[in-house]
């Protein structure tokens, strides 16, 4: 079973038809229990970092996700997914979870570049992984996002993206993944990835 | 770099994909679920589904569009057409969308577009507008007016002004179409693309009248278009997607070839 985490916000149910679409029991939940015993775990969805922060620790899974990252078990985390993992957010000054450490940066709009970011860009994979099997390079996913990460060790970074600027879209450490873009989002190329996450 | 997104729009009439000339004249050429999946396949960057029907009634048909697209299509969509409330932007987006688009019903109650962006953030909420080339005046300084009911009503609103009205309220994109340029297949309106995506810091998707590939690339190049709805040309095999994006390609406009 993959549970597929329910912070009270965001949009889990298209994370949710893409599991199931390749043949995986993902199951929404909040429940600290079914959290634990579940095989992997997807954190996923749109949202901001202080309400995503605010509504983890109300529910006491800042502290689960904590401990599936110490069990080793299998994480997978999708757009502002991506952002709680590290240290801290310039969006509304937020405190986040600081499993890796770094922080999380906005774009710099101008009269070119528009805030958020939402389209189709392309990520160079920096690094091979097993979460890249089959994955052309470079490849565009679908990303909708104000906010960037800046990992500090630049080891965990596995994937890159230009938008103003070149930021880390793709992050691996240990157990754990994560991505800028919305891969259930991302057409056959985003269903890839989500296959090679749940597969090994 | 970002890409230009093509999105094929699907107008929708009672659960059947239909394409009107100028909005009339609708003729049946699908089911909705098949040519989305068709487009998916061939590349199409997102889909925008308009429920033309948008009767109440029917209802509960576009959302079963919606819940079946949303099984088997992993690329975003949006959902317009008769969407008046919160709850009908809610229910749209429950059974899969990515974004709700409004149209009339934010002329009707702008107020819509502000509940939508504070209930599920601004980048679900596309404000879209039909819009007409009318003679400049007082009320409408840029030339340009908004219509309603499908094309039919002039609402007396300045397409600038209603635009950064609508993203000061949170729209997170803007469709623009133009009823002079639909289904002629000469071209978009560009100095109206233009006008519009100067006058606003979001995405703006273009939309009517592209009738070849040139016309993609004159409104991504010389109107700064973020995206451009197809219809005619691509529905009906006269041109692909991936033809398309072919030309875009060799005319330097970055698209995603990578599917």
């Amino acid at each position: 079973m993959i549970a597929i985490i329910d912070y009270g916000a965001g949009n889990l149910t298209s994370v949710e038809r893409a599991v199931a679409y390749l043949g995986y029991d993902g199951v929404i939940t909040a429940d600290s229990d079914t959290i634990l015993s579940a095989e992997k775990v997807i954190f996923p969805g749109v949202g901001a970092a202080r309400s995503t922060m605010d509504n983890l620790k109300a529910g006491g899974l800042s502290e689960i996700l904590k401990q599936v990252y110490n069990a080793g078990k299998p994480m997978l985390g999708i757009c502002i997914g991506i952002q709680i993992l590290f240290d801290h957010s310039e969006e509304e000054n937020t405190a986040c979870l600081g499993i890796l450490p770094g922080v999380v940066k906005k774009f710099e709009a101008d009269r070119i570049l528009k805030v958020p970011q939402i389209g189709w860009n392309e990520v160079n994979q920096t690094q091979s992984h097993p979460f890249f099997h089959d994955v052309p390079n470079p490849a565009h996913f679908y990303f909708v996002n104000s906010y960037y990460p800046i990992p500090r060790i630049s080891s965990h970074i596995i994937g890159k993206t230009t938008y103003g600027v070149e930021f880390c879209s793709v992050v691996a450490h240990e157990n754990l993944i994560a991505t800028q873009f919305h891969l259930e989002k991302s057409g056959r190329i985003g269903l890839k990835m989500l296959d090679n996450f749940l597969r090994n | 770099m970002i890409t230009k997104r093509i999105i094929p729009c699907l107008d929708v009439r009672a659960g059947k994909v239909t394409k009107g000339i100028a909005f009339r004249g609708n003729v049946d050429i699908g089911d909705p679920v098949e040519m989305a999946r068709f487009y998916y396949e061939c590349g199409a960057d997102e889909l925008v589904f308009y429920d033309i029907t948008a009767s109440n009634e029917r209802r509960d048909i576009m959302i079963d569009v919606v819940s079946a697209v949303a099984l088997e299509i992993f690329i975003p969509f949006s959902v317009g057409g008769g969407l008046r409330t919160l709850e009908d932007m809610r229910r749209v987006l429950l059974a899969g969308a990515e974004k709700v688009s409004i149209d009339s019903g934010a002329v009707r109650n702008p107020g819509l577009i502000a509940e939508g962006a504070k209930a599920f953030g601004s980048q679900c909420v596309v404000l879209s507008m039909q819009v007409k080339n009318v003679p400049k005046s007082h009320s409408i300084p840029s030339g340009y007016e908004v219509y309603i009911d499908g094309g039919r009503r002039a609402t007396g609103l300045d397409a600038r002004q209603w635009t950064q009205r609508g993203v000061e309220l949170g729209a997170g994109e803007v469709v623009v179409n133009s009823i002079d340029q639909d289904g002629t297949k000469a071209g978009y309106e560009l100095k109206l693309t233009q006008l519009i995506a100067d006058a606003v810091p979001v995405p703006v998707v273009a939309s009517g009248g592209a009738g070849n590939p040139g016309h993609l690339r004159d409104v991504f190049v010389e109107s700064r278009a973020d995206a451009a709805i197809v219809a005619s040309i691509t529905h009906y095999g006269e041109f692909s997607i991936e033809n398309i994006k072919r030309h875009l390609k060799a005319q330097h406009v970055p698209v995603r070839n990578t599917w």
